[in-house]
Order: C-alpha cells, then sequence, then structure tokens
C-alpha cells in the first residue's frame, strides 16, 4: 500500500512535470514578445483590471488552504472534515471561474477579444495595436488552458467527494485525495505566476 | 500442468497469450505483454503506411521531371511520410513494443506502475492515428512534417488542423509511456535490483522516458498555438501583424530534437543486450553506458538550434548550438566504443540479431558522424536542406533504430510468441535490408554535397543517375521489411516451439518460459548478480 | 508516512500567501523601473515555494520528490534561456526598456 501511495504520488510529480512544461511552453512564447515588444505590452494594462485578478489570486490561494486542510482530514480520517473542504474548495474554484467570466465579458464588451470583434485604438503608433493584439491572444490563451486546467480539477474534486461520501478513504487509503490536491495546488501555482505577468505589466506607465 | 492427452501442441503451459481469448479480453487487458502486442500491430501498420509514401516519393524522383505527381501532391507525399514515420512508428516504437513488454520483467515486476494508464495510453495512440488517416484520406497536408508558420499557420490550403490534432493526441501516449516507466523503474525492481544491476535496456528505456515528459507537453503547446492560429487568425506567428516564424521553430524544434533522442536510446538499450549476449559477454564499462544514456537525454535538450542555423537566428546563438551539438556526440562515441570493446576477446556468433547489431554499429557511426558535419556551421551553410540531411537522418534513423528494432524483435521473437522463426529467411531479410539500404541512403549524402535540396519534386538531369539507385535500393529495402512480415506470421503457428532460452541469454526476462505467464513471476525474483554475468558460464555451464 | 502539519501551520501559510498578495499589489503600484518585474517574480517565486513546501508537503517528502519538483522548474528556465540567447544576441530587445 505504501508502495502504492509512492508510485502514485511520483507519477502525479512526473505528470505535473509535463504540465510546468506544457505551460512554460506558453510562459517563453510570452516572456519572448514580452521582452520584443515591452511598451506594447505595457499599454496593455489600462485594458486588465488587476483588481479582479488578484481577487481571482486570493480566490485560489483560500482554495488550496481548504484542499490542503481537506487532505490533512483524509489522512486523519476526519470524514466530516474532508467533505467540507471538498466542497469548500469546490466553491472557490467555482468563484474563480466565475470572477474569470465577468472579465471575459467585460473584454467582450471592450471590443478587446481578438478577431471576436478586437479593436485597439492606438492613432499616434499604429504597429502598438498589432502587438497588443499578440499579448490579447497570449492572455486569452494563457488564462483560457489556465481555465480548461480549473474545469477538470473541479471534475476531479467532485469525483473525490464522491468517493468521499462512500466512505472509500481512511487513514490508510487517501491516494487519490492527496495526488488530486497536487494538481490543484499546481493549478494554483499556474495562476499565482500569471497574474503578475499578465495584470501588473506597466501599472505605473501611462504611455498611450 | 494439464494430464489430458491430446494434440502435443494443447499441451501449453498458461501463458499471456493463452490465458484467455477474445476480443474484449484484448482491449480491455491491463497486462504489460499484451498491450506490447497490441502496439507492435498499430505501429506495423502505421509504418507500411509510412512506406508508402516513402515509395510514392522514390518513384516521383525516377526521373528529373516532375512528371508524376506535381509539386503540391509531392509535398503532402513527403510531408505525410514524415508525420506517419516520425510521430506515428520512430517515437513509440521501442519503448512501446519492447520496452512494454521487457521493462517490468527485466526489473523483476509483474507489470508495470499504471496499467490502466498503459493501456489508455494505447487507446490514445489509436486515436491520434484515426486524426492523421484522416487528415491522409481527406486530401493530405503539405506543410512538411514540420509545420513551419506562416506556411502552416496562414497560407496552406491542406488539413494542418487534423494533422496537427493527432500529433498532440500521440504526444500524450508518449506522456503517459514515459510517466509509467519512470514511475515502474523507481519503485518496483525486484529486492537485488538495484540500479547499478539495472539491463542497459532499462536505463536507456528511463532516460527516454525523462526526455518524453519533459519535452513532448512543449509540441503539445507549440501545435496547439498553430491551430488556434489557423483557426482563429490572430497570431503570434504571423509576421503580417508581429509575430515571429522563428519562434515556432524553436519551440518545435525544443520538443523535436530531443525526439530524436527518443527515437535511438532505446535501439541503443537493444543493441548492449543483444551484443553482450552474442559475445557471451558482460557489457564494457557498464556505469558509462549507463551514464552516457542519461547525458544523451540531458544534452539532447540544449542542442535544438542546429536545425536553424540559416532561418535567421542569430550567430551567437548558433554558435551556442553547434558547440553543444559536437558535445552531445561524445556520449554516444562512447557508447560505440564500449560496444566494441565488448566484442573484444568475446566469443561472438552470427546470429541474426547479432547481424542486426553489426548494421547498427556500422551505419549508426556514419549517420552520427555526418551529423558533425551538419553542426559545423560553414558545413551545415552548404548542405542544409539538402539530401546531405535526409541522409543523415536516414542512417541514425533507420540504419540506427528501425535495425535496432529489428533486431530486438528477433531477439525477443522467441520469448514474446514461444516461437522461433526461420534462421536462413532472417539472415537473407537482414543482408537486404542491409544493402538497400545502403543502397538507398549513400547515393543521397553524394547528391546532397552535389547540391539536390530537399522536398522539391524534381531536379537537375545530371542527378538521375545517383536517384535511380537510391529507388532501386528502397526496392530492395521494401522486401527486406516485407520479408519478416512474413515469417513472423509464419512462425507464430508453424515455427518450432523456443524453449524458456534459445539464446541462453541473461536476463530475468529470460527465467521465464516463453511466452511468459500473464503475472511473469511465480515468486518475486531476488538479484544476485550483476547484469550480463556471462563469465560465469565458463565456471558453472549456466544453459 | 510523514508527519502532518497541523491546521495551525496551513493558515499560517495562507495568510502569508495573502498578505505577499496584496505586497504584489500594491508594490505594482509603484514606480521601480526595471525592478518592478524583478520583485513582482520574487514575491510570485517565494509563493510558489510555500504552495510546494507547505501545502503539496514536499518540504517531507523523499529527496527524489524534490529532485523531480524541482527538475520541472529547471527545464522550464533551461527553455526560456535558451531562447532568449537567440533573442538577445539578435540585438531586438530594446535594452533597458524590456522590463
Amino acid at each position: 500500500m505504501a508502495q502504492q501511495f509512492d508510485s502514485a504520488t511520483l507519477g502525479m510529480w512526473v505528470f505535473l512535470l509535463t504540465e510546468i512544461m506544457f505551460f512554460g511552453g506558453m510562459f517563453g512564447a510570452y516572456t519572448v514578445y514580452r521582452g520584443l515588444y515591452p511598451e506594447a505590452f505595457a499599454s496593455t494594462s489600462q485594458f486588465m483590471n488587476p483588481l479582479f485578478g488578484a481577487m481571482n489570486t486570493a480566490v485560489l490561494i483560500v482554495s488550496s488552504l481548504t484542499m490542503a486542510l481537506a487532505v490533512r482530514a483524509a489522512r486523519l480520517g476526519e470524514q466530516k472534515a474532508l467533505q467540507l473542504f471538498l466542497i469548500f474548495t469546490m466553491i472557490f474554484g467555482l468563484a474563480f471561474l466565475v470572477i474569470k467570466g465577468f472579465e471575459y465579458h467585460e473584454h467582450w464588451v471592450d471590443m478587446k477579444v481578438p478577431l471576436f470583434g478586437g479593436h485597439w485604438d492606438y492613432s499616434e503608433a499604429p504597429q502598438f495595436a498589432r502587438q497588443a493584439q499578440i499579448m490579447f491572444c497570449f492572455y486569452f490563451f494563457m488564462t483560457g488552458f489556465h481555465a480548461l486546467h480549473m474545469v477538470v480539477g473541479l471534475g476531479l474534486m467532485t469525483t473525490i467527494f464522491l468517493m468521499a461520501r462512500r466512505g472509500t478513504f481512511s487513514p490508510s487509503y487517501f491516494t487519490p485525495v492527496e495526488i488530486s490536491g497536487l494538481y490543484w495546488h499546481f493549478v494554483d501555482i499556474v495562476w499565482i505566476f500569471l497574474f503578475p505577468l499578465l495584470y501588473l505589466i506597466g501599472r505605473t506607465k501611462k504611455l498611450i | 500442468m494439464s494430464t489430458v492427452l491430446q494434440d502435443p501442441r494443447a499441451v501449453e503451459a498458461p501463458n499471456y497469450l493463452n490465458q484467455e481469448y477474445g476480443w474484449k479480453s484484448w482491449l480491455f487487458t491491463k497486462d504489460h505483454k499484451r498491450i506490447a502486442v497490441l502496439y507492435i500491430i498499430s505501429i506495423t501498420v502505421m509504418f507500411f503506411i509510412g512506406g508508402i509514401f516513402a515509395s510514392l516519393i522514390r518513384l516521383e524522383l525516377l526521373t528529373p521531371q516532375g512528371d508524376l505527381v506535381n509539386s503540391d501532391t509531392y509535398n503532402k507525399f513527403f510531408t505525410m511520410h514524415g508525420i506517419v514515420m516520425v510521430f506515428f512508428f520512430l517515437i513509440p516504437s521501442i519503448p512501446a513494443t519492447l520496452g512494454n513488454f521487457f521493462v517490468p520483467m527485466m526489473i523483476g515486476a509483474k507489470d508495470l506502475a499504471f496499467p490502466r494508464i498503459n493501456l489508455l495510453s494505447w487507446y490514445i495512440y489509436i486515436a491520434g492515428a484515426i486524426f492523421a488517416l484522416a487528415a491522409i484520406v481527406l486530401g493530405g497536408v503539405d506543410t512538411g512534417w514540420t509545420f513551419y508558420t506562416p506556411f502552416s499557420s496562414t497560407y496552406s490550403n491542406t488539413f494542418v488542423i487534423t494533422a496537427a490534432v493527432g500529433v498532440f493526441i500521440a504526444g500524450f501516449s508518449s506522456i503517459l509511456t514515459g510517466l509509467n516507466f519512470i514511475v515502474t523503474v523507481h519503485k518496483m525492481r525486484a529486492p537485488g535490483m538495484t540500479w547499478g544491476r539495472l539491463p542497459l535496456f532499462v536505463w536507456a528505456n528511463y532516460a527516454t522516458s525523462l526526455i518524453q515528459v519533459l519535452g513532448t507537453p512543449v509540441v503539445a503547446i507549440t501545435l496547439a498555438l498553430v491551430g488556434l492560429e489557423r483557426a482563429f487568425h490572430i497570431g503570434i506567428f504571423d509576421p503580417a501583424i508581429g509575430g515571429d516564424p522563428i519562434l515556432f521553430q524553436h519551440m518545435f524544434w525544443f520538443y523535436s530534437h530531443p525526439a530524436v533522442y527518443i527515437m535511438i536510446l532505446p535501439g541503443m538499450g537493444v543493441i548492449s543486450e543483444i551484443i553482450t549476449c552474442f559475445s557471451r559477454k558482460a557489457i564494457f564499462g557498464y556505469p558509462f553506458v549507463a551514464g552516457s544514456s542519461l547525458g544523451i537525454a540531458i544534452i539532447g535538450f540544449l542542442v535544438w538550434g542546429h536545425h536553424m542555423f540559416v532561418t535567421g537566428m542569430s550567430m551567437y546563438a548558433s554558435l551556442y548550438f553547434s558547440l553543444l551539438s559536437f558535445l552531445v556526440a561524445v556520449p554516444s562515441a562512447i557508447m560505440v566504443f564500449n560496444w566494441t570493446a565488448t566484442m573484444f576477446r568475446g566469443s561472438i556468433s552470427f546470429d541474426t540479431p547479432m547481424l542486426y547489431v553489426f548494421g547498427f554499429i556500422g551505419l549508426f557511426t556514419i549517420g552520427g558522424l555526418t551529423g558533425l558535419f551538419l553542426a559545423t556551421l560553414g558545413v551545415d551553410v552548404h548542405v542544409t536542406d539538402t539530401y546531405f540531411v535526409v541522409a543523415h537522418f536516414h542512417y541514425v534513423m533507420v540504419g540506427g533504430m528501425v535495425l535496432a528494432y529489428l533486431g530486438g524483435m528477433h531477439f525477443w521473437w522467441p520469448k514474446i510468441t514461444g516461437r522461433l522463426y526461420p534462421e536462413g529467411w532472417a539472415k537473407f531479410a537482414c543482408l537486404l535490408v542491409f544493402a538497400g539500404f545502403n543502397l538507398t541512403f549513400f547515393p543521397q549524402f553524394i547528391l546532397g554535397y552535389l547540391g539536390q535540396p530537399r522536398r522539391y519534386h524534381a531536379y537537375a538531369p545530371e542527378f538521375q543517375v545517383l536517384n535511380v539507385m537510391s529507388t532501386a535500393g528502397a526496392t530492395i529495402l521494401g522486401l527486406g521489411y516485407v520479408i519478416p512480415l512474413i515469417y513472423f506470421l509464419w512462425s507464430m503457428k508453424y515455427g518450432p516451439k523456443a524453449g524458456d532460452n534459445p539464446w541462453r541469454a541473461k536476463g530475468l526476462e529470460w527465467e521465464t518460459t516463453s511466452p511468459p505467464p500473464t503475472y511473469n513471476f511465480e515468486k518475486t525474483p531476488i538479484v544476485t548478480e550483476e547484469a550480463y554475468a556471462y563469465h560465469s558460464e565458463k565456471e558453472t555451464h549456466v544453459g | 508516512m510523514h508527519s502532518i502539519p497541523s491546521v495551525r501551520t496551513y493558515v499560517t501559510i495562507w495568510a502569508i500567501l495573502t498578505i505577499m498578495t496584496f505586497v504584489t499589489y500594491y508594490v505594482a503600484q509603484i514606480e521601480l523601473g526595471a525592478w518592478n518585474i524583478v520583485v513582482a517574480l520574487l514575491i510570485a517565486f517565494f509563493k510558489m515555494m510555500l504552495v510546494i513546501l507547505f501545502f503539496m508537503n514536499v518540504k517531507a517528502e523523499s529527496p527524489l520528490t524534490k529532485l523531480f519538483a524541482g527538475a520541472g522548474f529547471f527545464w522550464m528556465i533551461l527553455l526560456l534561456g535558451q531562447f532568449f540567447i537567440d533573442y538577445v544576441s539578435r540585438g531586438w530587445m530594446p535594452e533597458g526598456k524590456m522590463w
């Protein structure tokens, strides 16, 4: 059993390694363009809502706390606590997606969604428009893939919750809770980096 | 054991093949050996599909004019040949077949760490293959297997997204296989099977798995970005709006160069297994061979720019990548030296697997050395995008990898099926493969040096003789591939029974019946001797 | 298995993470030139380490797990770094304004 727990944990870490490289590729491309077009990227900050971003960060951090507490409860055999913390984790995860939804809607209303009515007014510096469009592509790709991973995470949580309700877990078997926790924390970490990179650029500079 | 006396063939020990029958027992199996067989069938099919495209290419190139097909169609031929061969044959080949079958057995385990994920990886592979075949059937892709932007992201009128989705999906199959192997080797070794006693085939697959896990996700995101750009016309690779096509190449080759080490490392592992058995000698320099496997895996991530010397990358980056490309040749060379030293003063027999090993060592060396030519900036400017490159990579991938695969299949066929293949035909086919291969690809070195560009359906008339030689070689090579297909299938019904260890090889996999039982070992083996303990034969006549 | 962290430990880590989030947000409003991004990334790195070591319990895990956790981050740096060898040396990156 211990060997299976160790194997499952190692397996999840190897999987997270692949996820780091998956997002890493996108971070890499983003960083290259940010280096090439620093002013255009900085100017997009006026279209971002860092308050939403910060709220989302806080929400995800709380969800990580409740997730860690859920794993702890599973380890101690505290069934009710486990289920409660899983529910909270899911609520916070859902809250994140709702806030994200608001944001996307705002972008849509402001006509900042590439292709779907995206329009950037940089009459004095037209090349900034093209570069800002690239930035927004990255914004939507990166937060989009992140949100997709959140949805998968919610699916995982639901499955774990149902298993917990059936009494599947005990101090000698809580592997699925542990590895789902690892996945959830990883998704949190991705956002911890997305927040400053996408929302907090050039907050101090007003360029256009 | 059964006591009922019937047809002698029916009194067969229960093994993984005859334990259960019916399609459900195969399609829902969790047994790594059955999954390996499923993979063998699938990749063989894909290999021959890729081979059909190769034949069409060589057919067109019989004449200098582009008279068989027009250039658009020809572009589709070499693209589909590349996509199918790279992503659906070479990448999965040894790990998913011989690796799946033998890594657990070699470490004394009952199965891989995650048997259901193993089966899932096969289904994912099939799903990816379906998309790739769909792309072919719908009309093909013409971007080259390298999907360079902005042609693939904006201008091509072919089924790029379909093909990219197929490759994306197949990538997950590769990742899951790698993940499984890594955890298995760390957590499931039998008592006494220390890292220092692992067969080198396991080391090779472990190193390969590291590459699969670290590199494949990057090509996944790269192709996803190309697909998104193509679908939504917004772009990060489109120069018209400030994108950089070179960035695509950086991202693509970050995976695709290590990918070639995914292809060759398991082959090197096979060579270590065969060469020790047929020299009756332990491997020379075990730590160096194991270490070189890891070294190739790691340094392989630092060299990808050598595919981009003439694309517009900076000169300084080119110098960096050129230097490191020279460095990555060192561990490969160490391996070749160690294999050679293994044979020295060994007792060599010339069975078919060993013939493939000889072929591998020679052809891989040529392929590897010509890689150094290409790593040299000055030379590369002259021969890049010519047939010199085509010859180089076919020498390592076919002369190296495919020969290792065939050698491994012959070596382990008795264990996998319990039958012996016909040795006479096998030797003949091996010679056909070797002769046909060299006739196909050696002229291409010359053609490339003389200036024939790759990916062109027509060429200057003075190159015709060498091209005809190449096509003739391809025909012989094709025959060399078909013959084993026939006799392997034949042997499954009519081949003589192999017995547990027809080669008298060392290794835990040989200590089971042929074919092995479903659970591999009746009792977990306890390992007390080093790998390749062939020296002990002289004292104890182990057989 | 390993020792189970207390509720107090977890809540403390959570509090630190939340405070660091506020810090990131407010520091971003202050003009620090090139240092803005450095500070932001340092804080993010620090938060990541807290999540990894405590929430994901890597602090108590085997050296093997630590190796794999570190390897992922290191490999991403390898990717980014080698991209930059090309782009920086092309002279395309506007100097001084990069961040």
